[in-house]
């Protein structure tokens, strides 16, 4: 069972082995609202936690997205360049951002899980 | 994703419980808490709009009646419109200008048998009522009417929804002309109605007392063909159809020639040269303003917000973008901005700097959507 472990910042990012697929969470897209453009690191990058990894743009307005852990990005979805609604309709799955090579896996047991990351959510309202 | 602490409490409309029961997401905007979104979202409401009609709540704009067989003309004295050659129950838009030719508002006057009424911006209703009345003759009544309720029905099936359910009108709300007003019953309540709005579209805008307002948009709500609409969608479709937001594409910097808005002022008032600033903006209008504001298409993805840096080809910068996003229906980003006058020719060649990273762009005719305003044939 993959380990899924969210930020403060609403990002989310999943841990498979030596890599972790990042993206945002569905309290993200919908606090959004219509996606309509995603930028995404080139291949090779190195990201650092609290900085900048891509940006993402409703129809309202754009905001950062954030690399929960360090790393290398491996890959980026080039599906939601093209069609960047995929975020909103499945931002835990088919819409994710970007995939790293984790500096140090570590890192993920200082982010909430699931349930810390509910309980923040519902904190907000 | 944080929301601002906002000094004063946040003024409500008279629909702001359907709000709520709508699902609405209310944001603080020129002091009142209105509906950005409903659940369907900022580009469905818009597609919506452009489709069939959308519903708007405006009734946080100014409403001020003018009394007085004068109104029209002290009112002159403000603007650089034609105010007293509009025919009773017909309407212009136009702007109240500084001394300096600058913007102080943009609104819409219509001449009424004994006077002029006036819909103004929420953000500068105060400013305008002290301005108006610090200027006008004594013999004009200046009224704010800032209590009474504002609804627009904007789309091409508009015209069909009203019809169904307005009375009152001699050849029925289908057969008024683009800018012109009625009064009608709507729903069982006094309405002043006028063929207008800002989205492109035909549409109407309805004028009613507050304790009416619910239930006239209930009862438009109703109907098959319309859905409500918040302000996110309402100033997508303001920008496609390549209409201004004061405060951002025009303000007390800006003149009407600079804005392409020269066709705001009237050819007796050019004559006259009556109206403030109108020393300025002769001027501009001979010699050619030093910059415009232009259509902006971004040749990439990346939409242009507010603010964005423009520059030449060449890297040197020639403008800002003043408003910008996603056009939902031109599929694509589009923005507005004010540019050096010799970058300002369509198909001109711009860059974008949007964060950091300059990219390719064009100036583009505006709108960026044809409009559809409702001219009947004489």
């Amino acid at each position: 069972m993959p380990v899924t472990r969210f930020t403060k910042d609403h990002e989310w990012v999943r841990q498979e082995g030596e890599f972790a697929v990042v993206g945002i969470t569905d309290y993200a897209q919908q606090q959004l609202g219509d996606v309509v453009y995603v930028e995404l690191p080139e291949i090779g990058r190195r990201v650092e936690p609290g900085k900048e990894a891509a940006v993402v743009e409703s129809a309202k307005a754009a905001s950062e997205v954030y690399a929960p852990v360090s790393g290398e990005v491996v890959a980026v979805n080039d599906a939601i360049i093209g069609d960047p609604a995929k975020v909103n309709a499945d931002a835990m799955g088919e819409g994710w951002f970007l995939k790293l090579r984790l500096a140090d896996p570590k890192e993920l047991d200082g982010l909430m899980d699931k349930a810390a990351y509910d309980a923040f959510v519902a904190e907000q309202h | 994703m944080s929301g601002s602490a906002e000094a004063a409490p946040l003024r409500h409309t008279p629909l702001y419980d359907l709000h709520r029961s709508l699902g609405a997401r209310l944001v603080a905007f020129a002091g009142y808490e209105m509906p950005v979104q409903y659940p369907s979202g900022i580009i469905a409401e818009h597609l919506h709009t452009r489709a069939k009609a959308g519903l708007f709540d405006v009734s946080h704009m100014g409403q001020i009646r003018l009394h007085g067989a004068g109104a029209a003309h002290a009112m002159e004295g403000l603007v650089p419109g034609d105010l007293q050659g509009l025919m009773p129950r017909h309407m212009r838009y136009t702007l109240l200008l500084n001394e300096a030719g600058g913007i102080l508002d943009d609104l819409i006057a219509t001449r009424v048998e004994d006077g002029v009424m006036l819909v103004v911006n929420a953000a500068r209703k105060e400013a305008d009522l002290a301005h108006i009345t610090a200027h006008l003759d004594r013999a004009v009544a200046v009224e704010p009417r800032f209590e009474r309720a504002l609804l627009a029905l904007q789309g091409p099936l508009a015209a069909a929804v009203l019809a169904r359910l307005a009375g009152g009108v001699a050849k029925g709300v289908e057969q008024m002309a683009f800018m012109s007003a009625a009064r009608a019953t709507i729903a069982g309540a006094p309405c002043w109605v006028s063929r207008s709005g800002y989205t492109g579209e035909d549409g109407f805008e309805l004028s009613m007392e507050a304790a009416d307002a619910g239930g006239v948009a209930e009862a438009l709500l109703r109907e098959p063909e319309v859905a409500p609409i918040g302000l996110g969608a309402r100033d997508t479709l303001r920008l496609e159809a390549g209409l201004c937001l004061y405060g951002h594409d025009i303000d007390e910097t800006t003149t009407p020639v600079e804005a392409g808005l020269a066709w705001t002022i009237a050819r007796n008032r050019r004559a006259a040269a009556d109206f403030p600033g109108a020393a300025t903006i002769l001027r501009q209008l001979a010699e050619r303003p030093s910059r415009k504001r232009v259509g902006i298409r971004p040749d990439g993805r990346a939409p242009a917000r507010e603010g964005t840096p423009i520059l030449d080809p060449a890297g040197n910068p020639v403008g800002r973008v003043t408003s910008g996003g996603f056009g939902p229906s031109v599929g694509a980003p589009v923005a507005m901005g004010y540019v050096d006058a010799a970058h300002a020719t369509a198909g001109n060649a711009l860059a974008l700097v949007v964060r950091d990273v300059p990219r390719p762009a064009h100036v583009a005719p505006l709108p960026f959507v044809a409009t559809r305003y409702y001219r009947p044939h004489p």
